[in-house]
């Protein structure tokens, strides 16, 4: 169990802005990813708890030991904190073998019990028959396991992972799910792993920690977060489609419906407990939920529109219309209306997914 | 005949003597610059500037004035130099032992300022991860700084070598021109060449020539051999 709360600030420079670091979260056996944008603190907060940056005040704790604490000067040498970490490049030393860096890890094993202990780790990563060899006559999925090994082989409470799949084709990263995966099942420790991957997060985490220009925008799982994004910057990040701000112009419980207006013309939804008539909140639709068909007379829950471009993509195609208003539609159903004049986007009701948060969070821009 | 009893005739004390000053100044200015290096790349103190400058100042000073130096802080007056004479039963000025501390002086500075570079061009974060698998400071200095930078630090050192090899100014000022005692190539050809003795200076410059181009293409070998690793 981790507990941090760290807070730094980097004053600003004359070519750099300044930057605030305030995060406070508690992560549990699992894998909890740290997402976010370029710049939003997400390496700097592992490297705090790995002691590699000392935070300006805050509180960092690792299964009820302190690690850092600003009130009592407590800051641990990063020798000492037992936290694995791997580091983007892996950092494997070139001058050793992939067994030699797994034995200078290896110090805390009793000298006579650390040769099988690293044999034994070598097996497990699959690193056997290439244990002789130096990092870069290597193959990069064999670094990389080397790298998680050697992470590992300390025993380490915690493990930090900075990046693991950035610039690595698409096999080598199933690769590193898959021993991540392992990893997370035979080590009961918390796994912190910092991405700004969508895919990575709802690939592995458990729990998913959203971080937005230094600060904790939104904690829980990957789906729920996906569902119910705590805000409009949280949605934008999440890579949602098709946010509008809409008005409420009518709410009947009795028939689990409401009506919507936004630009110009109305739409049915279902039921939004807990708002008014009247009150302005922000929408987003899955594109891949929306409907097109051929036409130019809308019927009810239908908009006509102008398509802007179509872009191919690797399952669907992505239809773009004025109004930043986007459809996924499946490539086989492209190719029957491709020759489409007119387009009809049609509304399901249930595709529109009310954003909570969205109402405050614009009052406070 | 005559140009081999030429040869019998000459004194190659002060080669021999030249050498082992050489190997012993770089052992110990090894040790000492090494450690320099480390802190001024490594540690953030106060005046630390101003120890990088100090360490560089024996490159641009005058031979004679380090030598000035020298007698001032290790002469038979001087704290240290009373307690070497306490310690060793000799004092250290006039003896081949100055010679090596006059030749350090200059090997030094030339180890300092390659080996911070060598240290300071170490990928910071292989030594993040040496600390972060444990490993205390000192581990990660003799495991993972050096062997990463060894080859700048061993080029460092036979430039460091070659330079001690070649002292005369600092020599001359507090070992001396003791003839089979602390006489140093250097200080030898110049004797030579006062007393008119120039087939003796002859061949000890085109010994000490031949030896430092060696030493030089060996050093330029192991820094290239650095590029293209």
């Amino acid at each position: 169990m981790i507990e941090a709360r760290i807070r730094k600030r980097f004053p600003p420079g004359p070519e750099s802005a300044g930057f605030l670091l305030d995060v406070e979260f508690q992560a549990g056996p699992g894998v909890s990813v740290l997402f976010g944008p370029s710049g939003s603190g997400k390496t700097l907060t592992l490297s705090s708890i790995a002691g590699f940056v000392k935070p300006d005040a805050g509180r960092i704790q690792l299964d009820g030991q302190i690690l850092y604490d600003a009130d009592s000067r407590v800051c641990l040498r990063p020798q000492s904190r037992s936290c694995g970490y791997v580091f983007q490049n892996y950092a494997l030393f070139p001058h050793m073998s992939l067994r030699e860096n797994l034995t200078f890890a290896a110090v805390r094993h009793a000298r006579l019990e650390r040769y099988r202990a690293v044999s034994e780790m070598l097996d497990r990563f699959e690193l056997g028959p290439v244990s002789g060899r130096r990092p870069h006559e290597v193959s990069g999925g064999e670094q990389q396991r080397c790298s998680i090994a050697r992470a590992l082989i300390g025993n380490p409470r915690l493990l930090l992972l900075d990046e693991p799949a950035r610039g690595l084709d698409l096999p080598l990263r199933a690769g590193l799910y898959r021993v991540l995966r392992q990893v997370r099942a035979e080590y009961q420790i918390p796994i912190l792993l910092v991405t700004h991957d969508l895919d990575e997060c709802f690939e592995l985490g458990d729990r998913m920690l959203v971080l937005r220009e230094g600060c904790l925008v939104q904690t829980g799982t990957p789906s729920t977060i996906r569902e119910r994004p705590a805000s409009i910057e949280v949605a934008r990040l999440l890579g949602l489609t098709n946010l509008f701000r809409v008005e409420i112009v009518a709410l009947d419980p009795g028939r689990d419906q409401s009506r919507l207006r936004f630009e110009g013309f109305e739409l049915s939804a279902a039921y939004l407990p807990g708002h008014l008539i009247g009150d302005k909140v922000w929408v987003s639709i899955p594109a891949e939920e929306l409907r097109v068909t051929s036409g130019t007379r809308p019927g009810p829950n239908q908009a006509s529109a102008r398509l802007v471009r179509a872009c191919q993509r690797s399952q669907s195609v992505r239809l773009e219309f004025e109004g930043e208003l986007s459809v996924d539609v499946p490539r086989a159903e492209f190719e029957k209306q491709k020759h489409n004049k007119e387009w009809l986007i049609e509304f399901p009701a249930a595709a529109l997914r009310v954003i909570e948060g969205g109402v405050t969070n614009e009052n406070t821009r | 005949m005559q140009s081999a009893g030429l040869m019998q005739s000459i004194d190659w004390f002060p080669f021999w003597l030249s050498l082992r000053v050489a190997c012993i100044s770089t052992l110990a200015s090894l040790i000492i610059g090494l450690w320099l290096a480390y802190l001024l790349a490594n540690r953030t103190f106060r005046g630390k500037e101003l120890v990088d400058a100090a360490a560089a100042l024996p490159l641009v000073l005058p031979p004679t004035v380090l030598g000035y130096y020298l007698l001032v802080a290790v002469g038979r007056e001087s704290a240290f130099g009373r307690l070497y004479e306490w310690a060793f039963g000799q004092p250290l000025v006039f003896t081949w032992q100055a010679a090596v501390v006059a030749s350090m002086l200059h090997a030094i500075p030339l180890l300092v300022k390659s080996a911070r570079a060598a240290f300071e061009s170490v990928d910071r974060t292989f030594e993040m991860a040496a600390r972060n698998l444990g490993a205390s400071e000192w581990r990660v200095f003799w495991r993972i700084t050096l062997p990463l930078a060894r080859r700048s630090v061993f080029a460092a050192g036979v430039l460091a070598f070659a330079r001690s090899l070649g002292d005369f100014g600092a020599t001359i000022m507090i070992a001396g021109n003791i003839p089979g005692r602390t006489q140093t190539v250097a200080v030898a050809i110049y004797d030579a060449v006062e007393s008119g003795n120039g087939s003796l200076a002859r061949s000890l410059v085109l010994a000490i020539s031949a030896l430092s181009i060696a030493i030089l293409y060996l050093a330029n070998r192991i820094e290239r051999r650095k590029q293209a690793a």
